[in-house]
């Protein structure tokens, strides 16, 4: 049993709920096919299939809630796992926060699943980095990739009559080629709902023309610069932006959305007026499911607009709490931008650095949000409108925030993946002012 | 027929007053073996030349608090199996969570597929360093207390206990967890080997908030707990393995009621305390710190699939090479540094008796007076290095994922002389003691990194004079461990570690330890991190 259909999650659904006693039950399911190529020195490594499927079972005896999950399915199992949530739920404290789970809802649907994903299998996957391979021989270099794909499904059911199902299909595929000497290296990344948009040759000879451009890189001095974020490395750092605007964190004072006396910055315009920033689980570029894993409704929310911080998202409990619509937390973000390509940042840059990649990123500060990390596989001097040479690798302590105010110019959104947190996202490549790099490092 | 109904024979259906995972018993060894068989028969009759199984059963339990209320008491179970082959010279592996007869035997066909597709576009076929058969053997964590025995009320009152504490204390919040692991695995390969394993893990923790309303300040301190290859009785506090100094920190038992009354204290002064002047400093490092700074300038460049490029994609590749380590003559550090890989060290997160593909786990050297002598390797890499069996680094994170090399306990061995702290702190003019890990980043090749820490404290003339502030230091690998001046004897040696060490494509945990003494390191560049927004 890898993808239920609605009717089967349904059916396997009510069976669960008729075991359970509790005063209120809900249950998630969700399951996936995977399947994966991993590659390395020029040949494959590791690469597999995965089928698996998971229940969570939530019993809530008044305030009392207990959770038990299991991946068994046949009827003493799931049996088993009702009892344990139940049990569970009996041994905790009353939770002061519990709310009662939601009722029916209306869920209209996203185009997130496609056939050419679905049917993807070994033979499809050792063809596509079979073309990769042999781009990296051709240009003398040597390849490291990864090739994934999956179709995937969640439903959920629970005893006030809600009833969700979505399925989704994904795949992704991310290289990193390297000079044979070791001093060159180049990246590429894509994420796609639709394999047939997936152009594998064209992302490795992008990262195959950076591995050989990259090459004896030069060692520039430490300090603030002017740089070119590529979209999978401005969303690395934007991703912690939207990790911090939790509203709750906002109202307790410990997150960069909080102000002195108990206040937010809900409301305030704390970057550029040109950031605009949103999520649409319909947007056919980026399209997620429709409802959050608590069974809210996902709908089109403006987070960011023309700099002003317009929405956070809640918990049902402190929206409750506080009065207010209980906004569940986007599953992807898209960033508006301009029709400017990535070449015409670069031609409008008079002294600056490109940046394809950035890595390690981790919070310093969550008080500003200061994040550092560093460059990698591709960074080059930019003067005049043109590419000069590559530079060294550099570590940078930056906040998104200040990086934000620092805009210079935006330009056209492309569907990307985090090489952090895997979130894909529309995002812009972005030309910021007085970027700060800390110190530089050795790493190629 | 799941397996999961193996394993509850006694519990009644309608639900008793008992905690139900104290029934959990895992599946018959008997039944999994004649699972393994059906899996290692029908790979082989499909043309794999080697194949092996894992069965695995894992269970979590998280109960998570704040303040006066319980967030949330979970149980999870994950049960399932994952067959790896090598078919054509080239590795396949298929899982699933269907651990019936019929599905294995499919499941190992899968394997051999996929081995047999992407065998074309195979460079050179795998090569495996011998290993002979264990037969029958067992292997179980040397725990006292199963944490999954004891009742949730008790972890819930211990943790509300914590939580009272630090109000009471001034906290403006507090959060915190009690995590525990089982993973029951058995493994089998064409062999011989069929190896029964039962792993256990515990990770208490907490945070502590500080908020200052009217300026609108906040800060943080963390437990200095550390995730441990232990039961229920790391909860369980003994004088003994209690290190005083400024602040107490622990051995195999922790303090959670002490430890946060004092983080509670402490995270008032953090908040005042002086934010810290750039430059140059002695940095004398508590192993509560120092244990992640090995992970990621020693532990990590010393696995020898990233030396290899087999993480060029994702985690990276390292500084470190071949050549440096058939040099004999590599100074990764001076003399002071000893390094050792360790999967046999009792209550560490990497202890196993064997490795996932049937491994017996051993001891050995990765850095001798200084001098890179080896690295961390799989069957397969062995012969990469000369080495005639493998070290026992194979790990997957679950019965689903593929295992590949991992990293082993990697630890800083204690000062040959006698050194206690307060010595060491003596010797120091201008100086920062961190106590606690925090902010951590470092490149793909493990030159250049960056830390943070929970509690800095600034020494000046040989004494600690007070709390700073917005510390982070950097450093490049080799200087760092090279700039070592001095490590503290064996009495200060303890463990640090976390559950969640993230490499591979699909990413996966691993947990591990890195035991060390409070070790001082000359002339570190230290930044400071205040930002206004």
């Amino acid at each position: 049993m890898s993808i239920l259909s609605k009717e089967e999650a349904q059916a396997l659904l009510k069976k669960v709920l008729s075991y359970s006693k509790a005063d209120e039950c809900e249950v998630n399911l969700n399951g996936s096919d995977a399947g994966n190529i991993r590659y390395a020195r020029n040949s494959v490594s590791t690469s597999g299939g995965i089928s698996q499927n998971t229940l969570v079972v939530s019993s809530a005896f008044g305030k009392k809630l207990g959770v038990a999950t299991i991946n068994e399915f046949d009827d003493e199992s799931l049996k088993k796992v009702v009892q344990r949530a139940e049990e569970t739920a009996m041994l905790a404290p009353e939770n002061p926060e519990f709310v009662s789970f939601l009722g029916p809802q209306t869920y209209p649907a996203s185009p997130t699943f496609v056939q050419s994903t679905a049917n993807m299998g070994p033979k499809e996957r050792a063809d596509a980095v079979a073309a990769s391979l042999q781009i990296s021989k051709d240009n003398k270099l040597n390849a490291a990739g990864f090739l994934e794909n999956n179709t995937s499904y969640a439903a959920m059911m629970n005893s006030k009559g809600l009833f969700a199902y979505n399925t989704s299909t994904g795949v992704s595929f991310n290289v990193t080629l390297r000079t044979e000497d070791g001093k060159g290296s180049g990246y590429a990344t894509k994420s796609y709902n639709d394999f047939s948009k997936l152009d594998v040759k064209g992302a490795t000879a992008s990262a195959a023309t950076k591995a050989a451009s990259s090459a004896s890189a030069r060692a520039l001095e430490p300090g603030k610069y002017t740089v070119i974020l590529e979209p999978a490395a401005a969303l690395v750092l934007l991703e912690n932006l939207f990790f911090g605007m939790d509203g709750r964190q906002a109202d307790e004072g410990r997150s960069f959305m909080s102000k002195p006396g108990g206040l937010t910055k809900l409301g305030e315009k704390l970057v550029d007026e040109r950031v605009n920033i949103y999520s649409d689980p319909f947007h056919p570029e980026l399209p997620t499911s429709t409802w959050s894993g608590d069974g809210r409704p996902q709908e089109k929310i403006n987070w960011i607009e023309n700099g002003v911080m317009k929405n956070l998202f809640y918990s049902r409990y402190w929206a409750q709490k506080k009065g207010i619509k209980a906004t569940p937390a986007p599953d992807a973000v898209i960033m508006a931008g301009t029709d400017q390509s990535l070449e015409d940042l670069i031609k409008g840059t008079e002294k600056g650095i490109l940046v394809t990649r950035l890595w390690y990123i981790r919070s310093v500060d969550p008080q500003t949000v200061l994040l550092t990390g560093l460059t990698r596989d591709g960074t080059f001097y930019i003067e005049n409108g043109e590419i000069k040479f590559p530079v060294k690798n550099f570590r940078f302590n930056e906040s998104p925030i200040i990086m934000l105010n620092n805009l210079e110019a935006l330009g056209k959104p492309e569907r990307t993946v985090s090489g952090e947190s895997n979130t894909n996202a529309l995002i812009p490549p972005m030309k910021i002012r007085d970027f700060t790099f800390s110190s530089l490092s050795d790493a190629v | 027929m799941g397996a999961g109904a193996f394993m509850l024979p006694g519990l009644s259906v309608l639900g008793n007053s008992i905690d139900p995972l104290q029934a959990l018993d895992g599946m018959d060894v008997g039944l999994k073996k004649a699972l393994a068989d059906v899996a290692l028969n029908a790979a082989r009759s499909k043309g794999a030349s080697y194949a092996d199984i894992r069965i695995g059963r894992y269970l979590n339990q998280f109960v998570a608090t704040r303040e006066n209320r319980v967030q949330g008491v979970a149980n999870t179970e994950s049960f399932g199996v994952g067959i790896r082959v090598i078919a054509d010279g080239c590795w396949g592996f298929a899982s699933s969570n269907n651990v019936e007869k019929e599905n294995i035997a499919k499941l190992a066909e899968r394997a051999v597929a996929v081995a047999k597709a992407n065998a074309k576009i195979q460079g050179e076929p795998v090569k495996l360093a011998p290993q002979k058969g264990y037969g029958e053997v067992s292997w179980k964590s040397p725990i006292e207390r199963n944490a999954f025995e004891v009742p949730v009320k008790e972890k819930v009152d211990l943790l509300l206990n914590t939580n009272a504490i630090a109000m009471q204390g001034g906290a403006s919040f507090v959060n915190s967890v009690i995590f525990a692991v089982n993973e029951q695995k058995y493994f089998a390969s064409t062999d011989g080997s069929y190896i029964d394993q039962d792993i256990h893990r515990i990770y208490p923790n907490f945070t502590v908030t500080k908020i200052d309303r009217s300026s609108g300040k906040f800060d943080t301190i963390r437990s200095l707990s550390t995730p441990m290859g232990m039961g229920y009785e790391y909860l369980e506090p003994k004088e003994s393995s209690k290190v005083k100094g400024i602040v107490t920190r622990y051995k195999d038992r922790y303090d959670i009621l002490e430890d946060v009354k004092a983080a509670t204290a402490n995270v008032d002064e953090k908040m005042k305390a002086k934010s810290v002047e750039p430059g140059k400093y002695d940095m004398v490092l508590d192993p509560s710190h120092l244990w992640l700074t090995i992970h990621e300038s020693v532990g990590h460049p010393t696995e020898l699939d990233r030396v290899l490029g087999y993480e060029a994609n994702y985690a990276g590749t390292s500084f470190l090479s071949l050549e440096r380590l058939n040099s004999k003559k590599f100074n990764f550090g001076n003399k002071l540094v000893n390094v050792v890989a360790d999967k046999t060290q009792k209550g560490s997160l990497g202890a196993v008796g064997y490795d996932d593909e049937g491994v017996a786990c051993k001891k050995w050297d990765i850095v001798k007076d200084g001098i890179l002598v080896n690295f961390q390797a799989t069957r397969d890499q062995a012969h990469m290095i000369g080495l005639n069996e493998s070290q026992g680094c194979s790990y997957a994170q679950s019965w689903q994922d593929v295992q590949f090399q991992r990293m082993p306990n990697i630890s800083l061995q204690p000062g040959k002389e006698k050194l206690s702290v307060d010595d060491m702190i003596k010797n120091v003019e201008k100086g920062i003691y961190i106590i606690g890990d925090g902010s951590f980043s470092i490149d793909q090749q493990r030159y250049n990194f960056q830390f943070g820490g929970q509690m800095f404290y600034e020494i000046k003339e040989g004494k600690i004079v007070g709390m700073l502030k917005d510390v982070a230091y950097q450093s490049n690998t080799q200087e760092f461990w090279n700039a070592c001046g001095a490590v503290c004897d064996e009495s200060d040696y303890r463990l640090g570690g976390a559950f969640n060490d993230g490499k591979g494509q699909p990413s996966q945990s691993n947990a591990v330890s890195h035991g060390s003494s409070t070790t001082r390191f000359n002339g570190v560049n230290v930044i400071n991190t205040a930002r206004k927004i």
